[in-house]
């Protein structure tokens, strides 16, 4: 259970990014984060796992304080949690291989991982995802020689390899055409409800959203504007959250 | 309206003014270093006794030259190995997004440090300190790998995608997965080129640091000078040429295997 209370960020530059952001992800649901670009949904997701540092408030993990986390410590709750990035951002010049077992990093001695060495069910474990992507055989490829959908595929493996107990996932589908968007964001809440996991999707694309999620969170310059049932999408939150410039994409629902 | 056309000069007759100025310095530099036509035709002249006695240049004492070039490659070597090693952790203790700020100044001090004196400085600096041969050749090169590896290394780093690694870092990675998994893959090939380039200048640079006794070749050429020995000395040139052609030629091929 994933619990954000009060989160404040302000960033150097003075952009108040996030204003007093709560909300609890309970139980195994995907629940989407929408808004325009600059709302504040990728430094929300970032600062759940603290690659960006949050100004004040709360978050907590299973119970877990994350905010006050160092060291050691803040690396062991990383690795309970799964982050899938926009730009994919796989290592390009290592291996398929390589970089799932990356999701396995924070478990193995420097040693290993210098030489490769990872245990025998990390390699057993990165395998079995890579089928269930449907990367079966792309093993030995390097990351660069891959699509735009097959590397998200390995993207979303290096997640799960992890065995993470929630997926942040940021804008998974902004570098993928349509129809290879749909069937990424499919795989992401599919696998994700298959290990009884909850997946926080940032996605500006409403009708995606309308598509896959059960519950929606709009953001518009850092606060939350909505937080319910993707039924509750009506023209008029809409309008509250991307500012009434997009009002076809409210009636684009499908 | 009459119209200028842009200048770095805010009022047009301060760049004619300019001008004048670093004219009148160089006269002034030519007058007060002597250097008079007279001078000049009589050191050409010598010049060409120089060339004359330097003919057929003399290959008799190639015993003394082989043992003088296998210092230098030895040396060019050696100090490539010690500075790429060194030189690695340096470049990533001076590259700003992989390091505290903090450590950043002492990385990028070291870098400094390593390229503030000209190598034959640094060489009669340890030609003091160890004594004459070849170890203050290696460690003088090494100092200057440090410098030179180093900083470009880490301008490479600092160019690297930010993606990559905060992808490993959001794993639980720790500091040391994150340089093995995110920023050494993108930096690798880089890495090997600019070990043979240093090999490569480290080759030039070994045939020159013998003058003030660091080993190699150099001390050899200069003995050969300093003895007249022009015809010795010619040959002696014509092997280092010879040697920096087939360094040359190894680094382009090694480049072209690496990318």
């Amino acid at each position: 259970m994933l619990e954000v209370r009060a989160l404040e960020k302000t960033y150097p530059t003075g952009d108040h990014a996030l204003r007093a952001v709560s909300f609890t992800v309970a139980g195994a649901d995907a629940v989407f984060i929408i808004g325009p670009s600059g709302a504040g949904k990728s430094t929300l997701l970032r600062c759940v796992n603290r690659l960006v540092e949050p100004d004040r408030g709360s978050v907590r993990l299973d119970g877990v304080e994350l905010t006050l986390l160092q060291g050691a410590a803040l690396r062991e709750a990383r690795r309970k949690m799964g982050m899938i990035f926009q730009e994919f951002n796989l290592v390009e010049r290592l291996s398929v291989m390589e970089n799932v077992l990356s999701g396995r990093l924070g478990y193995v001695s420097l040693w290993q991982a210098w030489r490769r060495r990872f245990p025998p069910e990390d390699v057993d474990a990165a395998f079995a995802t890579l089928a269930r992507v449907g990367l079966e055989g792309f093993e030995g490829k390097r990351a660069d020689e891959l699509s735009g959908g097959q590397r998200q595929r390995v993207g979303i493996a290096r997640a799960l390899v992890q065995r993470p107990k929630i997926l942040l996932v940021d804008e998974p589908t902004s570098s993928l055409d349509p129809r290879t968007s749909e069937s990424v964001l499919r795989l992401i809440v599919e696998l994700a409800a298959e290990d009884g996991i909850p997946a926080l999707v940032n996605i500006h694309d409403v009708p995606l959203a309308r598509a896959f999620a059960r519950r929606v969170i709009g953001l518009r310059e850092g606060a939350i504007v909505y937080d319910g049932p993707v039924g509750g999408l009506t023209p008029a939150v809409l309008e509250a959250i991307y500012g009434g410039a997009l009002l076809e994409a409210g009636g684009a629902a499908p | 309206m009459r119209w200028r056309p842009p200048s770095v000069w805010p009022r047009p007759w301060m760049g004619p003014a300019a001008w004048a100025l670093v004219a009148a310095f160089l006269v002034w530099n030519a007058l007060s270093l002597q250097v008079d036509a007279a001078r000049v035709a009589r050191g050409l002249g010598r010049l060409g006794t120089v060339a004359a006695r330097a003919f057929p240049p003399d290959f008799h004492r190639a015993g003394l030259l082989a043992t003088g070039m296998l210092e230098s490659v030895e040396i060019a070597t050696l100090s490539t190995v010690f500075g790429v090693l060194l030189g690695l952790p340096v470049a990533v203790l001076a590259a700003k997004n992989v390091v505290p700020l903090a450590v950043y100044g002492g990385g990028r001090a070291a870098i400094t440090l390593g390229r503030t004196f000209h190598e034959l400085i640094v060489a009669i600096l340890f030609v003091k300190a160890v004594g004459f041969g070849p170890l203050a050749g290696i460690l003088t090169l090494t100092v200057n790998s440090v410098g030179f590896f180093g900083k470009l290394l880490a301008e490479q780093i600092e160019t690297i995608d930010r993606g990559q690694i905060e992808a490993v870092r959001a794993t639980g990675a720790s500091r040391g997965a994150v340089l093995l998994y995110g920023v050494l893959p993108q930096v690798l090939p880089r890495i090997v080129g600019l070990t043979i380039y240093q090999w490569d200048i480290h080759l030039r640079q070994s045939t020159i640091i013998g003058i003030v006794g660091a080993g190699g070749i150099g001390a050899t050429l200069y003995n050969a000078f300093s003895r007249y020995d022009y015809d010795f000395a010619l040959a002696i040139l014509i092997v280092i040429v010879l040697l920096v052609l087939v360094g040359e030629a190894v680094s382009a091929a090694a480049r072209k295997w690496v990318t």
